[in-house]
C-alpha cells in the first residue's frame, strides 16, 4: 500500500507547499511512491485517513489552533514544514509589537472583526515528529526526508554550522566585508544559499545549538565589533531566537 | 420559483482559504458572498520599525507564488522614498527574473489550476496518468521558468539576490546562454499549450466593469515591471506615487482581505486580462498572434478569459526573456556595487505581477527605519469585482437546467479563472450556497 501523504497550510504564505510542486521533474517520482489524498492548494478529493501529515505555516489565529489539532488526531506521522511551522517565522514579527497595536494598525476600528494570537510554531499546540526548517524549506531535504521514510531509514537534520557549507562552497566570508552574518549559529542544510549568492543569513533554519548561540555572543563581539542589536534584529526576522538578550 | 443553498468551504485550488455562500429565495439572491477566511497577516505591522533594506525580504514572505512580484514593487518603492536610481543592468536582470515568475505563476495556474476544471478532473494528479504528456509539458515549462528565477535571484520562492539599489550575485555568461537555448525550446511547448487551450469551452459571461493596469507611455513595452496606472474607463495616466487617486481601500467583515474600489466603478479588475485590455498593442507579435488565433480581442469583458490571457502573456514573457538575455549578454555583465539611499522618505513602487497590479509604499524615519508601509494586493482589488460576477452568473444559471452541482462548480470555475491568492489577499476564499 503506498502511504497516503496530505498538506496543510496554517498561517503562512504556502510557499514550503509551492517549493513540493517546484520539485518539478522529481514530483512524477514522487506522486508514484505516494498516494496524494488532501492538498487543497492543488486538487478537489479529500481523505481524512493520512499517514503523512506536512503542515507549512505557524499557528497565529483560533482556527488555526483548531485545525492543526484536527490534522494531528488524523495524522499518523506529523512533519512541520518551514521556518513558519518550526519556528514561527515571519509571523512572529508582530508579537512584540502587542495585538492592540498590530490588529488595528492594519484594520482599525474592524480589528475585531479578525481573532488573533500571538505567531508560534505548531510544536507549541501538538507533539511534531519531523522538522523540516527553512524559509522556505528545502525541497531537496524534503525529498531525502521522503526517501528516508519510504526506505524506513531515519532521518536526521545536519548538526553542523552554514558557516561550514559557506566555506566548501569558496565563498569569501561576508564578515571581511563588514556585514554580520548569521551563519556562525545557523543549522547547515541549505548549502548556504544565501552567502553564495552575496546576502547575509538571517538563520531562518534555526539555531544550530545553544552552545554555538553562547559562542557567537562573545566572539562576534569581540572579533568584529558586531553590535548585540544587529544580531538580535536579524535572530528575530525568522522567529529563531526572540529573547531579547544572548545566552 | 428556485430556492438552491451553495455553501463550498475552502474552494480548492486557489492560493489561500475562501468560501463562497450563495443564498436564493424564490429565485431572488438574498445572500452572496465571497468570504476571505485565510488568517490574517498583519505584514504591514511586521514592518514597522525594521530597517528599509528588509522591507522586500519581509514583504517577499507575503506569498511564495508572486515572491518576486512583492520584492519588485518593495525594491521600487524603497528606492523612490531613498532617491535611489539602479542601473540599467539592475533593471533588465529584474526584468528577467520578473519575467521567469510571470511564466512560473501562469503556467501553474493555467495547468494545475484552471485546466483540470475543463477536463472534467478534481486535480493535475489523475492527468498524470491520463495525460502525461501534458503534465510532463507543464512541468518542463514551469521548471523553466523557475529555473530563469534561480538563476537571477538564487532560487524562485523568496529570492536573495535582489536587493535595494541592485544585485548582490550576478549570473554567469553559460548560465543565460542556456536559459536562452530552453526559452527557444519552450516555444513549441507553448505552441501544443495553445492548441490544447483552444479546444477548451470556456464559459462566457459579460458585466460591465472596468479594467485597470499599469501602462508603459514613454517606451512602449508591455507593462510588467513599470509603467502608470491607467484603466479602461479612464485612459489618462496616474502616477504610481498618486495611487490612492485611482486606489480606495475598505475593510468589510467577511474578508480578511481588504476590498478595493475606483472612483470610475463600483468594481474593477486588474490582472492579465486588464493589461491585455490596456496594453494589447504592446505585446510581442508572437502573443499577439496567439491571442488572435485563440480569438481573444481587446476590449474582451469575459472574465474567463483571464486564463487566456495569461497563455497569451507566457508567450510574450518567453519572447522578451530571449531579448533581454541577448541585451545582457551584448553589453556584459559587470559586478557593481549596490547604490546607497541619498535621503529617508516617503515612496510608493508599484508592478504588474501575475494577478494584476501590486502597489507596495512605506515612509521611513531618519536612520531609515520603517514607519508606515501600505500593501495593496491584486486579489484584494479583485475581490469586489468577484463577487459582482458571481451576483451577475447566478440569474442566468437558475434558469438552466443545472443541477446544484453543476452551478456550484460554475461559480468556483468563475472564481479560479481570477487565479485569486488569498495569501497574498490577506495580507482569501469558501463557496457557501444557502437557501
Ligand atoms: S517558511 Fe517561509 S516559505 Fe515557508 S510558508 Fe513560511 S514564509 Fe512561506
Ligand atoms: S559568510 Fe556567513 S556563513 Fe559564510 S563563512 Fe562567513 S559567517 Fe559563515
Ligand atoms: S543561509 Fe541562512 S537564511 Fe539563507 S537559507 Fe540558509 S539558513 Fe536560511
Amino acid at each position: 500500500m503506498k502511504p497516503k501523504v496530505a498538506i496543510f497550510s496554517l498561517t503562512s504564505c504556502e510557499g514550503c507547499s509551492l517549493a513540493i510542486l517546484e520539485l518539478e521533474d522529481r514530483l512524477l517520482d514522487i506522486l508514484g511512491a505516494v498516494e496524494i489524498v488532501n492538498f487543497r492548494e492543488g486538487m478537489t478529493p479529500r481523505s481524512w485517513d493520512i499517514d503523512l501529515g506536512f503542515v507549512d505555516g505557524a499557528v497565529s489565529t483560533p482556527e488555526d489552533e483548531k485545525e492543526l489539532l484536527t490534522i494531528r488526531e488524523h495524522c499518523k506521522v506529523l512533519v512541520a514544514i518551514g521556518a513558519c511551522a518550526c519556528l514561527g517565522g515571519i509571523n512572529t514579527l508582530k508579537n512584540p509589537q502587542g495585538k492592540d497595536s498590530y490588529a488595528p494598525y492594519v484594520y482599525g476600528d474592524q480589528a475585531k472583526w479578525f481573532p488573533t494570537t500571538d505567531a508560534k510554531p505548531i510544536s507549541a499546540v501538538v507533539d511534531v515528529d519531523y522538522q523540516l526548517p527553512g524559509c522556505p524549506m528545502v525541497k531537496e531535504e524534503f525529498l531525502r526526508f521522503v526517501q528516508c521514510i519510504l526506505a524506513g531509514r531515519t532521518f536526521r537534520l545536519p548538526e553542523t554550522a552554514v558557516c561550514v557549507e559557506c566555506k566548501k562552497n569558496g565563498n569569501l566570508c561576508l564578515y571581511e566585508k563588514g556585514v554580520v552574518c548569521l551563519g556562525p549559529i545557523t543549522r547547515a542544510g541549505c548549502e548556504a544559499i544565501c552567502p553564495t549568492y552575496g546576502s547575509k543569513c538571517e538563520a531562518c533554519r534555526g539555531i544550530v545549538s545553544e552552545d554555538a548561540l553562547k559562542a557567537a555572543n562573545i566572539n562576534l563581539q569581540e572579533q568584529y565589533d558586531v553590535s548585540l542589536e544587529d544580531v538580535l534584529a536579524d535572530l528575530r526576522l525568522f522567529g529563531a531566537h526572540q529573547d531579547t538578550t544572548l545566552p | 420559483m428556485k430556492n438552491v443553498t451553495i455553501d463550498v468551504k475552502h474552494i480548492t485550488r486557489v492560493e489561500g482559504h475562501g468560501n463562497i455562500s450563495v443564498n436564493v429565495e424564490n429565485g431572488e439572491i438574498t445572500k452572496l458572498q465571497l468570504a476571505i477566511v485565510e488568517s490574517p497577516r498583519y505584514f504591514e505591522s511586521f514592518l514597522r520599525g525594521r530597517d528599509y533594506r528588509e522591507a522586500p525580504h519581509i514583504t517577499c514572505r507575503i506569498c511564495g507564488i508572486c515572491s518576486v512580484g512583492h520584492t519588485t514593487s518593495s525594491v521600487k518603492a524603497i528606492e523612490a522614498a531613498c532617491g535611489i536610481e539602479v542601473t540599467e543592468q539592475t533593471v533588465s536582470l529584474r526584468k528577467l527574473i520578473f519575467y521567469g515568475e510571470q511564466l512560473q505563476s501562469h503556467v501553474l495556474h493555467l495547468y494545475f489550476l484552471a485546466v483540470p476544471d475543463y477536463l472534467g478532473v478534481g486535480s493535475v494528479i489523475p492527468l498524470a496518468s491520463t495525460h502525461p504528456d501534458v503534465v510532463k509539458r507543464a512541468l518542463r515549462m514551469k521548471r523553466l521558468a523557475n529555473d530563469v528565477c534561480a538563476v537571477v535571484g538564487g532560487r524562485h520562492i523568496h529570492p536573495i539576490a535582489v536587493h535595494v539599489g541592485g544585485f548582490t550575485h550576478i549570473p554567469k555568461e553559460e548560465e543565460l546562454l542556456d536559459l536562452k537555448r530552453r526559452l527557444e525550446a519552450a516555444r513549441a511547448d507553448l505552441a501544443e499549450t495553445a492548441s490544447l487551450y483552444a479546444q477548451l469551452k470556456l464559459p462566457g459571461l459579460h458585466r460591465d466593469t472596468e479594467y485597470v493596469s499599469l501602462k508603459v507611455t514613454d517606451n512602449g513595452e508591455y507593462a510588467f515591471y513599470d509603467g502608470d496606472i491607467v484603466s479602461t474607463l479612464d485612459p489618462k495616466p496616474t502616477k504610481v506615487k498618486d495611487y490612492r487617486k485611482r486606489v480606495i481601500e475598505s475593510v468589510v467583515e467577511h474578508s480578511a482581505a481588504k476590498h478595493c474600489v475606483s472612483p470610475n466603478a463600483p468594481t474593477y479588475a486588474v490582472g492579465a486580462l486588464a493589461r491585455f485590455n490596456n496594453n494589447h498593442e504592446q505585446l510581442h507579435p508572437a502573443a499577439r498572434g496567439v491571442a488572435k488565433e485563440l480569438g481573444l480581442t481587446a476590449p474582451c469583458d469575459n472574465p474567463f478569459h483571464n486564463n487566456t490571457a495569461q497563455l497569451v502573456e507566457c508567450v510574450h514573457c518567453v519572447e522578451a526573456s530571449i531579448e533581454l538575455i541577448d541585451t545582457l549578454l551584448t553589453r556584459g555583465l559587470t559586478v557593481e556595487a549596490i547604490v546607497p539611499p541619498t535621503r529617508f522618505g516617503t515612496g510608493a513602487g508599484a508592478s504588474e505581477v501575475p494577478r494584476g497590479v501590486l502597489f507596495h509604499e512605506y515612509s521611513l524615519d531618519e536612520a531609515g527605519k520603517i514607519e508606515n508601509a501600505n500593501l495593496v494586493i491584486p486579489t484584494g482589488q479583485n475581490l469586489a469585482n468577484i463577487e459582482a460576477d458571481l451576483r451577475a452568473m447566478v440569474p442566468p444559471l437558475l434558469d438552466s437546467d443545472m443541477s446544484t452541482q453543476e452551478m456550484t462548480l460554475q461559480l468556483e470555475m468563475l472564481v479560479r479563472a481570477y487565479d485569486p491568492c488569498i495569501s497574498c489577499a490577506t495580507h482569501f476564499l469558501d463557496v457557501e450556497w444557502v437557501s
